[in-house]
C-alpha cells in the first residue's frame, strides 16, 4: 500500500487522462476514450488531439465536455451529465439505497419492540414442532 | 455429421418435452391422489429417464458440431464462420462457444450435466427430486427449442462450400477463453439447479428446510464457478485487450455481475433460513431473480438491447428470451401467491446489532449494488425512450456510485462475523472490535505518513480518498478474520496442547463452512486491496527508435529492437526491450501485435511483468507509418496480481466450506455390566 501511494495518485498529464476518461471513443467501439487502442480507430487521434488543444487553450472541463457533448452528441460523455432527465441516473441509486435501509431499520425496529406478539403467531404447534424436529435432523453443521 | 447433429437436437428435444409433460402430469397426479391407469410413480420415473437419455441426444449433438470443427466441415454455416484449417487445436474446441448458436449448444449441454448429475441422486429425495428435475426440463425444452428452430448450430451453408473458413475472432485466441465461457456458463447453467429446487419446493409446500442443505452444495459450486468466470474474464481483457485494465462495466461484464450480486445475497441469507426459519420469502425471490438475472444477461448480449464490445452475436433470438423470461417470472408470481403461507417466518430479528440484522444488511447492500448495475446498464434505453435522448452510462457513473457501496459492503464483511446471533453488548462489542478498529486507524495513519493525501491543493480526491479508505477497512477486517481464527485456535491449542498452526488446521475442520466463509473473506478483503491499487495507475506512451528508452516508475525500457514474423495464422510485428532499474538490467519485454491472416484483424498481445507490488503492462501500440518504428505505451499498474492471488484464496476458500466438518469421533465402548448381587447376598447371605 505504502507502495501506492509513494507512486503518487495522478501524473503531470492527469488532467488529459481524467478528461479522457469522461469521454468515449465516437467510432463505436464502445472504449473510454483514453483507453481506445485499437489499431487504424479513425476517431481516437483526432478526439486526442483536439482534448490536448482544449486543454492547451485554458478551457475548464465543464466547457471542453459541453464542446465535445455538443459536436458529437451526449453518447460522447461517459457519464450522464447532472441536469435534466440525467439527474435521475444519478439520484436513483442512493434514493433506492436509502429508501431500502430506512425501511430495514423501521422494520427491525418494529420486529423488536413488538416481537413478543410476533412470536406466538397463527401457528400450529405440531406444525412447529415437526419443522423443529425437521430442522434438528437435517439442519446444518454450523454455518456463520 | 451436420444431419446427426440436427437429429440428435430434435430428439433431445422430444425427451426433454416428455420429461416436462409425464413429470408434471405424473406429479400433479401425485399432489391430488387423483386415481390414474398408470401409476404415477412409474410415470414419473418415465420422466426422468426421459431426462437422462436427453443427456445422451444433447452430448451427441456437442461432439458432433465439435467433431465437425476438428473435420473442417466447412458445409456448416457455423463451422465455416468460425473456425479455419490452420486454428491451433484448442482453439478448435472453444469454437463450440464462440458463436451464438455454438454458445447456446454449450448451455444446453452444461444444463444436461446438471441434470444429468441431479437425476442421478434423485434417491436422496425422490418427489422433490422429481419437481426439482421437471423444472430443469422446462428450461432446457426452451433452449433446445431456440437451438431447433431459431438458432440451429447445424445450418447448411448456402452456395458453393468455401475451402477455408471465416476463423475464430482473434481476440478469443488465447489461452483462457479455453476455460473462460464454460465456467461462466457453469456458474449460469448452475443457478437452474437452486431455482429448480426453490420452485420445486414450493410447489410442493416442503417442511422444512432441507431443500436448503440439498440445494447449498450446488449453490456453492456454481458460485464459485461463477466467480472464477467472471474473473477469468477480467484476467483475459486485461491480459488481451491492452487498455490497462481489467474492468469496463460493459454491458455484458455487468450482465455477469447481477446474477453473481443476488446469488452471493442467496448464499448468504440462506443462512438465516437454516438455523432461525427467517426470511423464507425473501430467499426464495433472491434465487428466483438469480436466475431470472442469468436469462437477461444471455437476453442483453443477444438482443442488441444495450451497444457492448460483447455485442457479437446480436439475432431476433432476444424475443424468445422475453419471451421465455415472462413465462419464468410468471410461474414464480403464481407459485409465490398460492404457496406463500407455507413461507412464514417462524422467528424475527431481535436487535438491530446481531448477526441476523448484519445477514439483512448485507443482501441490502448487495442488492443496491445489483439495482445499481442494472439501472445503470438500462439507463441507456431509459433515456432514450423517455426523452429521445440516448446517452452513455460508463466506468466513470459506477466508479462514482458502486465504489462507496462496495466499501459499505467490505465493511460490513468485517462486522457481520463478530457480531452474536441474536443481540449483542456493549461488552461482547468491545471484545470483537477493539483490535480491528485499532489495525484501522494505524493503516490512516501510515497512509497519510506515506504521503496519501485525500485534498491535494485543495480539492477533495476522490481516487486517493477511496483508496485509503479501501486499505484502512481492508486492514481492518482483516484483523478481525485473522483474530476470529487465533481465539478458536487458541481455545483448541489450550484444550490440546498442540501448536497454533495445527489448532486452526483442527478449528477449520471441525467448522469448515464457518471457517471455509472467513477464508472467502480474506480472499475477497485481498481482492478488494488489489482493485484499490487501480487508482495509481500511471502510463507513457512513445515512439521508440532503436536504443531509445522511456520511464515509468522505477523502470526504464530501452528498445533493443523490432521486427516482424509470420505463421500460417497470423503475420506479427513485436519490439524486444530491455528493461532496467537502475543502472541494472533486470529483464525483456516483448509485446507484440498480431494481424490474423483470415480476418484481416489485429489483436495485441500485452507483454506483463508481474510482482506483487505491481505490474510492468506493455503494448506494442502500432507502427509509425512514417518512421517505420514502433509505439510503445507502458503502465505501471499497481497491485494487480492481488486481484489473482485474491481469487485462490477465495476458490480455496469455498472449497474448504464444501467439505464435511470432522465430526467428533465417537466409538462404542464395552462396559461389563454390573454383576448382579447373588441371590443369597440380597437375602443376607455370605458373598
Amino acid at each position: 500500500m505504502a507502495v501506492c501511494f509513494s507512486l503518487g495518485a495522478t501524473d503531470a498529464s492527469s488532467r488529459f487522462n481524467d478528461l479522457g476518461h469522461r469521454l468515449m471513443c465516437t467510432c463505436g467501439c464502445a472504449q473510454l476514450l483514453g483507453e481506445c487502442n485499437h489499431v487504424g480507430c479513425p476517431e481516437s487521434g483526432r478526439e486526442r488531439n483536439e482534448l490536448s488543444d482544449a486543454i492547451a487553450a485554458g478551457k475548464s472541463d465543464k466547457e471542453i465536455l459541453g464542446s465535445f457533448a455538443a459536436k458529437y452528441g451526449a453518447t460522447v460523455l461517459a457519464a450522464p451529465t447532472g441536469e435534466g432527465f440525467d439527474l435521475l441516473a444519478w439520484i436513483a441509486p442512493f434514493a433506492v439505497f436509502g429508501a431500502a435501509l430506512l425501511g430495514t431499520i423501521l422494520l427491525v425496529r418494529r420486529w423488536s419492540v413488538g416481537r413478543t406478539p410476533a412470536a406466538a403467531q397463527v401457528q400450529d404447534p405440531a406444525t412447529d414442532a415437526l419443522r423443529e424436529k425437521i430442522r434438528r435432523e437435517t439442519g446444518s453443521d454450523g454455518g456463520f | 455429421m451436420a444431419a446427426f447433429g440436427s437429429f440428435a437436437l430434435l430428439i433431445a428435444l422430444a425427451l426433454a418435452a416428455y420429461n416436462l409433460l409425464a413429470g408434471a402430469v405424473a406429479l400433479r397426479l401425485i399432489a391430488t391422489g387423483q386415481p390414474a391407469r398408470i401409476s404415477p410413480e412409474r410415470l414419473a420415473d418415465t420422466a426422468r429417464r426421459a431426462g437422462t437419455a436427453g443427456f445422451v441426444a444433447v452430448t451427441a449433438a456437442a461432439f458432433a458440431l465439435v467433431g465437425s470443427v476438428f473435420a473442417n466441415d466447412f458445409s456448416i454455416t457455423y463451422i465455416m464462420e468460425h473456425s479455419n484449417r490452420a486454428l491451433p487445436a484448442p482453439y478448435k474446441f472453444a469454437a463450440l462457444w464462440s458463436g451464438q448458436e455454438g454458445s447456446l449448444l454449450l448451455w444446453a449441454l452444461l444444463l444436461g450435466i446438471y441434470g444429468f448429475v441431479l437425476r442421478l441422486t434423485h434417491k436422496t429425495d425422490v418427489k422433490l427430486y422429481a419437481y426439482a428435475g421437471t423444472i430443469l426440463a422446462g428450461i432446457q425444452v426452451f433452449f433446445l427449442a431456440v437451438l431447433c428452430f431459431a438458432a440451429p448450430p447445424f445450418a447448411l451453408y448456402q452456395g458453393a462450400i468455401p475451402d477455408d473458413g471465416n476463423g475464430l475472432n482473434p481476440l478469443l485466441q488465447y489461452p483462457e477463453m479455453v476455460i473462460h465461457p464454460p465456467m461462466l456458463y457453469l456458474g449460469y447453467v448452475g443457478f437452474s439447479v437452486p431455482f429448480a429446487f426453490a420452485l420445486g419446493a414450493l410447489m410442493m409446500r416442503y417442511p422444512g428446510e432441507k431443500w436448503i442443505k440439498v440445494t447449498r452444495v450446488w449453490t456453492m459450486v456454481t458460485w464459485m464457478f461463477l466467480t472464477a468466470g467472471i474473473f477469468l474474464g477480467m484476467h483475459w481483457a486485461y491480459a488481451v485487450l491492452g487498455w490497462g485494465g481489467y474492468w469496463g462495466w460493459d454491458p455484458v461484464e455487468n450482465a455477469s455481475f447481477m446474477p453473481w450480486l443476488t446469488g452471493t445475497a442467496f448464499l448468504h441469507s440462506v443462512m438465516m433460513q437454516e438455523k432461525k426459519g427467517m426470511m423464507k420469502s425473501w430467499n426464495v425471490w433472491l434465487i428466483f431473480s438469480t436466475f431470472l438475472l442469468t436469462l437477461l444477461g444471455t437476453l442483453l448480449t443477444r438482443a442488441g438491447l444495450v451497444s457492448s464490445v460483447h455485442a457479437f452475436a446480436e439475432s431476433p433470438i432476444g424475443t424468445w428470451f422475453v419471451v421465455f423470461m415472462g413465462i419464468v417470472l410468471a410461474v414464480c408470481v403464481f407459485t409465490y401467491v398460492l404457496q406463500r403461507s407455507h413461507l412464514q417466518s417462524e422467528h424475527h430479528l431481535e436487535s438491530l446489532v446481531s448477526r441476523e440484522s448484519s445477514f439483512l444488511f448485507n443482501n441490502l447492500v448487495l442488492l443496491t449494488a445489483c439495482f445499481v448495475i442494472l439501472w445503470g446498464t438500462l439507463f441507456p434505453i431509459l433515456s432514450e425512450y423517455v426523452v429521445g435522448n440516448k446517452v452513455t452510462v460508463g466506468a466513470p457513473f459506477y466508479n462514482r456510485v458502486a465504489v462507496p457501496i462496495g466499501l459499505f459492503l467490505l465493511f460490513l464483511t468485517g462486522v457481520g462475523p463478530l457480531l452474536p446471533w441474536r443481540a449483542t453488548s456493549f461488552r461482547s462489542i468491545r471484545r470483537n472490535f477493539v483490535l480491528p478498529v485499532i489495525a484501522l486507524w494505524v493503516t490512516v495513519i501510515v497512509c497519510l505518513a506515506v504521503g496519501v493525501r485525500p485534498w491535494k491543493d485543495g480539492a477533495f480526491d476522490t481516487g486517493n480518498f477511496y483508496a485509503l479508505v479501501d486499505f484502512a477497512l481492508a486492514v481492518g477486517v482483516l484483523t478481525a478474520i485473522l483474530s476470529e481464527f487465533l481465539r478458536g485456535a487458541g481455545v483448541i491449542a489450550r484444550q490440546t496442547r498442540r501448536n497454533l498452526i495445527v489448532a486452526t488446521w483442527l478449528l477449520t475442520r471441525r467448522n469448515t463452512r464457518r471457517y471455509g466463509g472467513y477464508i472467502v473473506h480474506i480472499g475477497v478483503v485481498i481482492i478488494v486491496i488489489g482493485l484499490a491499487g487501480s487508482a495509481f495507475n500511471r502510463s507513457v506512451e512513445s515512439e521508440l527508435g532503436l536504443h531509445d528508452k522511456l520511464s515509468v516508475g522505477p523502470y526504464t525500457l530501452e528498445c533493443v529492437g523490432f521486427t516482424q514474423d509470420s505463421n500460417l495464422n497470423y503475420n506479427s510485428e513485436f519490439a524486444l526491450l530491455d528493461v532496467y532499474r537502475g543502472s541494472k538490467k533486470q529483464f525483456q519485454m516483448s509485446p507484440e501485435k498480431r494481424v490474423y491472416l483470415v480476418s484481416g484483424q489485429p489483436q495485441t498481445m500485452v507483454a506483463i511483468h508481474s510482482v506483487p507490488a505491481w505490474d510492468l503492462y506493455v503494448v506494442y501500440e502500432g507502427t509509425n507509418p512514417d518512421t517505420g518504428q514502433p509505439i510503445i505505451k507502458a503502465f505501471l499498474n499497481p497491485l494487480v496480481g492481488w486481484i489473482w492471488a485474491g481469487l485462490a484464496v477465495l476458490v480455496f476458500g469455498t472449497l474448504v466450506a464444501l467439505v464435511p466438518s470432522l465430526s467428533p469421533a465417537t466409538a462404542a465402548l464395552r462396559v461389563p455390566a454390573r454383576t448382579a448381587p447373588a441371590e443369597p447376598a440380597l437375602k443376607g447371605g455370605r458373598l
